[in-house]
């Protein structure tokens, strides 16, 4: 008797979306969707939540676009986490993005591991991890996916794209190639194009992913391993242009964790090392590692003017009749004040409706996420006064 | 909220300036008070630039299109003969140069409205005379050392630049002690010596 000694692989499956409860739509069945690098996508997935109740009339649908490693839950409960969504501050029953009257959609972007299709994702011609396989991907091309999920939830123009940092891109993308398809525009905390500085920072973290061994040049979830290292200092490099210098001096300063004394090692003496060590070691239980090379070089390929505009920002919005708000923050050094400045002096230049504050707070980047009562109070007032033109009920109308 | 009907007297003779539904930038918009105003009693397109970032958010707040942004920086971002008027109400004084900011005006509206303190009123001249020292009143209540003003002029002093520049002065009004508007072209010299704030509506020839 022969014994059949090849062992059947286990089935390898992607552990970022292991079946949490998440809305699924199965998009591009009919047509591939083009992406920018000239691959096409076709049967893909696209994760997303809503909250609130769409109108008979489709006419209150706001899209939230999130940031490089948000996800779909913008409010409510977290099913993964069980903490609030990431922007339960501005979005919720009466709050500035009011689900007592607005229709909020938020999608998991493309090339993200939340259960949209992305690097982690299954690919069918292999049964394995996409992993390098996987076309690289644009901010346009997150943005193409999103608009074909409104076709598939049939919404043919949104009240408004409201997104900060890497979701201020798409909305601003949102801006300049489907105008017609949104009648407000919030940029937030955001650039136009990816800096220097910024493209220097990412790609610290994408080094610091390759050269960890056991990223197995991108076949870690094939191999059975996942490059834990090499993401936690991504992470941490990420994590520190989040924050100003003064907020890093207000939270931490040079206090030690946990002793009286410094160790003469290399032991997490500070309170800041064990704060971003402890950021690190816990974001690749949340995120793929590929997912972060992919969705950090749609960033650093962003930019609006030389894609849409010939260079010039003010072409790319020439003519629109979006009304837009730009906010930034004054101690965000990520995406600096004077970045969203430019966007904001295209705008004027294409003589389109824009109001642009700068708001002076101590957080940072982060600021956007949280509770800065002076944004909040510009951002409901926008949307106030952006709501009774488009003919939505205002507060209390509800 | 504020009653819409009621705006002070110096922006009434402003709104009054502007034809419904015109396209207005309202240059160093303060709170939005005016371009509130225009905006829902004139139906005009409106958009505002201002400095500080309190002014900013109550315009945002109350749905008003406006820039947070310095005018002698940003207005030359502004395509030409983007708006039908310009605002510059009381902020000329506070410029560093107020001739590139009327060029600028004119450059980007087809016309400018511009409105700022007399320094010629007479009891700017009778405080200066008799007691020596740079004036302070109602109109004028910063001392020289904290003034945010740099440019001080006169209604005499202003006609005489927009003739330099070859700038067309439509309408031209003093407003005296009273609130109480007068043609300037009517007299010069009583207007330059009775009116507490002049308001122009110019245009390029």
């Amino acid at each position: 008797m022969t014994t059949d000694t090849t062992i059947a692989k286990p089935p390898v499956l992607n552990p970022y979306d292991d079946g949490f409860p998440t809305l699924k739509a199965i998009l591009a069945s009919d047509m591939a969707m083009q992406l920018d690098c000239g691959a096409e996508l076709s049967e893909f997935s696209m994760a997303y939540q809503t909250y609130g109740t769409l109108n008979d009339d489709k006419t209150n649908a706001i899209l939230v676009t999130h940031a490089l490693t948000g996800d779909q839950f913008v409010s409510g409960i977290n099913p993964i986490t069980q903490k609030a969504g990431w922007w339960s501050l501005m979005v919720g029953p009466g709050r500035p993005i009011d689900t007592d009257r607005y229709f909020v959609i938020c999608s998991n972007v493309l090339g993200g591991c939340m259960g949209t299709i992305g690097p982690a994702s299954i690919n069918p011609e292999t049964g394995e991890a996409w992993g390098l396989d996987f076309p690289m991907i644009t901010i346009a091309d997150m943005v193409r996916a999103q608009a074909l999920l409104l076709d598939h939830l049939k919404i043919d123009r949104l009240f408004a794209v409201i997104g900060g940092s890497m979701g201020g891109m798409q909305a601003l993308e949102w801006a300049a190639v489907y105008p017609e398809r949104l009648f407000a525009c919030v940029p937030l905390a955001t650039a136009a194009q990816h800096s220097a500085q910024n493209i220097a920072f990412y790609e610290v973290g994408r080094q610091a992913i390759m050269a960890d061994p056991d990223w197995c040049k991108g076949r870690y979830l094939a191999e059975g391993k996942l490059p834990r290292s090499g993401v936690a200092v991504a992470r941490m490099a990420a994590h520190i242009t989040y924050m100003s210098e003064s907020a890093l001096t207000q939270k931490f300063g040079r206090r030690l964790q946990d002793r009286e004394n410094i160790t003469f090692g290399f032991e997490a003496d500070f309170q800041i090392e064990s704060y971003l060590r402890y950021q690190g070691s816990t974001f690749v239980e949340r995120f793929d590692a590929n997912s972060y090379l992919y969705v950090t070089r749609a960033m650093d390929y962003f930019d609006l003017a030389e894609q849409h505009g010939n260079g010039l920002l003010a072409e790319a919005f020439k003519g629109t009749e979006v009304r837009f708000c730009v906010i930034s923050f004054s101690s965000d050094w990520h995406y600096l004040p004077e970045e969203n400045r430019v966007i904001v002096r295209g705008l004027t230049g294409a003589a389109a409706n824009v109001s642009y504050v700068d708001v002076v707070s101590d957080s940072g980047h982060d600021a956007f996420l949280l509770d800065e009562p002076e944004f909040t109070r510009v951002l409901d007032g926008f949307l106030e006064g952006a709501a009774r033109k488009y003919g939505l009920p205002l507060k209390g109308e509800g | 909220m504020n009653n819409r009907k009621n705006i002070r007297v110096d922006l009434q003779l402003i709104a009054d300036m502007i034809k419904p539904g015109s396209r207005v930038l309202d240059v160093g918009c303060s709170d939005g008070q005016l371009l509130d105003y225009l905006v829902n009693e004139k139906g005009i397109s409106g958009r505002g630039l201002e400095i500080s970032p309190e002014g900013v958010n109550q315009c945002v707040s109350k749905g008003l299109s406006v820039v947070q942004g310095d005018a002698e920086e940003d207005l030359g971002y502004y395509p030409d003969n983007a708006f039908d008027y310009v605002i510059l109400s009381q902020t000329l004084q506070a410029t560093h140069h107020p001739d590139q900011i009327v060029k600028d005006l004119l450059r980007l509206g087809k016309r400018a409205i511009v409105s700022f303190p007399n320094f010629g009123h007479w009891r700017v001249r009778k405080y200066l005379f008799f007691n020596g020292r740079m004036p302070v009143n109602d109109t004028l209540p910063y001392e020289w050392y904290n003034s945010p003003n740099l440019h001080f002029c006169t209604i005499k002093d202003f006609i005489a630049m927009c003739e330099e520049m070859g700038i067309t002065i439509e309408k031209s009004l003093a407003l005296d002690a009273d609130g109480k508007a007068h043609r300037i072209r009517t007299s010069l010299f009583f207007a330059n010596l009775l009116g507490e704030q002049a308001v122009f509506l110019l245009h390029k020839d």
